[in-house]
């Protein structure tokens, strides 16, 4: 008697423990039912304006996606695309994950980031558009856009926007101080130790965030670093360098601004960091083409700022070297039911003039395409935040079409958390710029070959 | 027992028996009947998936590899990796300030409210409760916001001394951060199941220990404690399975505090990261299962060493 409720309570204990690790064990289950349902055709976000065509379902979550897929649907009657919007960034690309696990309830297309393809590509999760016939659109877009969804003789997406890196700046605030705009980065470095004098320490020049893997990548390529090297058509093989020279001198040169207490270090994607740099504490951001959107919105600006952008500084101003961060993709996943329609749709989706001018107007996009970005429409556009400034003539346009582009690794998520974790305890003081890449090196290669990869 | 069942058979009629034994299996099919509503839910979302888990633990599947067969290799591997470790060291230390704080506050509170009968207790009683009845995610992202160095409240009280506030999210106090949102939560709801067992005392018991001269006071320590004391081990072990179990609040503070709560902060952290950040579901799933095996282990010692308190002998 006595035994039996002791078992009977220790078997409670035990289903109650159980029901709660099933909660993580088993979400794969829930996941891939509700991307079933999500990848449905008859669960479209739009109105199908064409009946009884094929219909192409699509993932995106651009902010002019409603408007282009309306315009797309009404100018074809031969296919039309059935959209929803499956979460953002990382919501999206975890169910996706959770779909090409499961082998059901991903769409045709999905909108990716770039530095995300390869990571999708080593699951299996895209086809190579090459034999869709790709061929035909490729000359559209700029060449780093295009070195960017490529991998070996493969090309796994078509570039949609692209996020070429700038420097906005505090036009008042250096002018306040006297302080030119820098440059180069030793001119950057200048300034920052000029700005703190001037100021007491209250304005630092800018941040360095421990989790801004987008913009490290774009600092390590602009120094000339090759982190990763990764060939789909290898799948098995990687090369990792992340502690060479290059690698070093750029975290390097960060930590020590950060040493010296020249550059905050707040995390980015923050409100802390929104706040401060909206309430004056930050002087510049080393940020792409479409961070205009979140100034011109900061909530509680301080009084009088007055934003503008600038070309990044380089490290030989010589030799300038342009950089992007970020910007989407459309791929097609393996498992369309018909890849070729699918590799059509999202060629021409953003192929279109109109369309185009949707994106730019609607998404305020960078789009990929030399064409638009070359067009007087898109150089005169100018924007009322920063004083008329014609950013794109003056900064964008010249960075994007000069950016040669980069390869990503194919566990994104993973080197994204160790370089966070690793600057983390690199910021806290316990590891320098140089051993925190040393770290990275060896945390990243023992990763690679857990993962059965052959290092080169 | 038994010795009054033989006395009993022999007097039974034959035929009432028979006509019993029937009524009987007849309940039983009903019985089924009835069941059959849970146990499908029960077998589909629970056993199944337990299953299917645990299946998936036994195996490996590496991005550039493929999947195989691998018995117990993922066990072994997640008792040798040091970040998983790390974390059970961690939610093991947030069990042992966790749990009596909680349960300690939720105690005193109970017989405070217990004690004290006025419209202001019943009040306080909905106050206390009330962190338990706010989602758990809105909880925690609002005292991320109280957290914050920039605006939250902290830095201007302690602006208002001329002092510099703590930063609340660095890794030094992330810890106590999180032990108060916890406590902050829970409380009201262990207070409630001790409050209850205490109001189902028969009030003569505290008669008599008037009569006998007792304070109130010892009326408390050895009357009231002793008998919900049954209540109490229920309410730890359930705080203690929950804490060893901790994700939501380091999973809605992390893009906050990222400096202080990585990927691996937790394990059940950790094996969520494993399976939908690294698409490592194998390895996710026996992570999954080695934390239930020590939330197991927790909770029978813990049952087994308060046997006697607990009344389950």
């Amino acid at each position: 008697m006595t035994r039996k409720r002791v078992l009977l309570a220790a078997g409670m204990t035990t289903a109650l423990a159980a029901a709660l690790v099933g909660c993580s064990a088993g979400n794969g289950g829930s996941g891939s039912g509700g991307s079933g349902s999500g990848a449905s055709k008859t669960n479209c976000t739009n109105e199908i304006k064409v009946k009884d065509v094929p219909v192409v379902t699509y993932w995106g979550w651009l902010p002019d996606t409603a408007e282009t897929v309306d315009h797309f649907n009404e100018s074809n009657d031969d296919v039309q695309v059935c959209w929803s919007n499956a979460g953002q960034g990382g919501d999206a690309y975890t169910k996706l994950s959770t779909s090409l696990q499961s082998k059901s309830g991903a769409p045709d297309i999905v909108q990716v980031e770039y530095d995300w393809l390869n990571s999708f590509l080593i699951q299996g999760g895209l086809v190579d558009m090459t034999e869709y016939g790709i061929d035909e659109y490729t000359g559209n877009f700029t060449e780093g856009a295009l070195r960017d969804v490529s991998s070996g003789d493969g090309v796994y997406a078509v570039p949609v926007d692209l996020g070429p890196v700038g420097m906005w700046y505090r036009a008042d605030i250096f002018e306040e101080y006297g302080i030119a705009i820098p440059t180069t980065w030793d001119e950057y470095a200048a300034a920052a130790e000029a700005l703190d004098a001037a100021t007491g320490g209250d304005v630092k020049i800018g941040n360095f965030a421990p989790n801004g893997a987008g913009q490290h990548t774009a600092f390590l390529d602009q120094a000339g670093a090759v982190p990763f090297e990764f060939d789909n058509s290898n799948p098995t093989e990687i090369t990792i360098n992340h502690n060479d020279d290059a690698s070093k001198k750029v975290y390097e040169y960060w930590l020590d601004l950060v040493d010296r207490g020249l550059v905050g270090t707040d995390q980015a994607w923050t409100p802390e960091f929104t706040t401060a740099l909206g309430a004056g504490s930050y002087a510049t951001a080393v940020y792409p083409v479409w961070y205009s959107v979140h100034i011109s919105a900061f909530e509680n600006p301080e009084e009088g700022a007055v934003w503008r952008a600038a070309p990044i500084p380089q490290w030989d101003a010589a030799n300038p070297k342009q950089v992007n961060w970020g910007g989407s993709t459309l791929a097609v996943t393996t498992q369309a039911t018909e890849p070729e329609l699918a590799t059509k749709v999202a060629a021409e989706l953003y192929a279109n003039e109109d369309r185009q001018k949707l994106g730019v107007e609607v998404g305020g996009l960078f789009l990929a395409y030399p064409e638009m970005i070359e067009s007087d429409y898109f150089l005169d556009q100018e924007y009322e935040f920063f004083g008329n400034q014609q950013i794109n003539k003056e900064i964008f346009a010249q960075a994007a079409l000069d950016y040669e582009g980069v390869q990503f690794s194919p566990f994104s998520q993973f080197y994204y958390d160790e370089s966070q974790r690793l600057l983390s305890d690199a910021i806290a003081g316990n590891l320098t710029g140089s051993e925190a890449a040393d770290a990275l090196q060896e945390s990243l290669e023992t990763y690679a070959t857990e993962q059965g990869f052959t290092l080169n | 027992m038994s010795t009054a069942t033989e006395l009993q058979q022999p007097a039974r009629p034959p035929a009432e028996r028979k006509r019993g034994a029937s009524l009987e299996r007849k309940h039983a099919r009903f019985g089924w009947v009835f069941l059959a509503p849970f146990a499908v839910v029960f077998l589909v979302f629970l056993v199944l998936p337990l299953a299917y888990a645990f299946w998936m633990s036994l195996h490996t599947n590496t991005l550039a590899g493929g999947e195989q067969f691998s018995g117990l290799a993922n066990y072994v591997r997640a008792f040798s990796d040091e970040r998983f470790m790390t974390g059970l060291g961690r939610v093991a230390m947030f069990a042992i300030i966790f749990v009596p704080v909680q349960i300690g506050l939720a105690l005193i509170f109970a017989l405070i409210l217990d004690d004290v009968r006025t419209r202001l207790s019943k009040f306080t009683r909905l106050l206390i409760f009330a962190p338990y009845a706010i989602p758990g995610v809105i909880g925690a992202l609002m005292w991320g916001f109280l957290y914050s160095p920039s605006f939250g409240p902290a830095t201007t009280i302690f602006d208002f001394f001329g002092l510099n506030a703590p930063d609340m999210l660095s890794p030094d106090s992330i810890f106590w951060s999180l032990t108060n949102i916890v406590t902050w939560q829970w409380t009201g709801y262990y207070m409630i199941i001790i409050y209850a067992s205490l109001q189902s005392i028969d009030p003569s018991i505290y008669e008599a220990a008037r009569i006998d001269g007792a304070t109130k006071w010892q009326t408390a320590m050895q009357i009231k404690v002793p008998i919900v004391t049954s209540s109490l081990v229920l309410t730890i072990v359930f705080s203690l399975i929950g804490t060893l179990q901790f994700f939501t609040e380091p999973q809605v503070l992390a893009p906050l505090a990222g400096n202080a709560i990585d990927a691996a902060y937790t394990p059940n952290l950790y094996a969520y990261n494993l399976a939908f950040s690294y698409q490592q579901f194998n390895y996710a799933s026996a992570i999954s299962f080695a934390l239930g095996l020590m939330v197991f282990l927790a909770s029978i010692i813990f049952l087994i060493a308060t046997r006697k308190k607990s009344g389950l002998r």
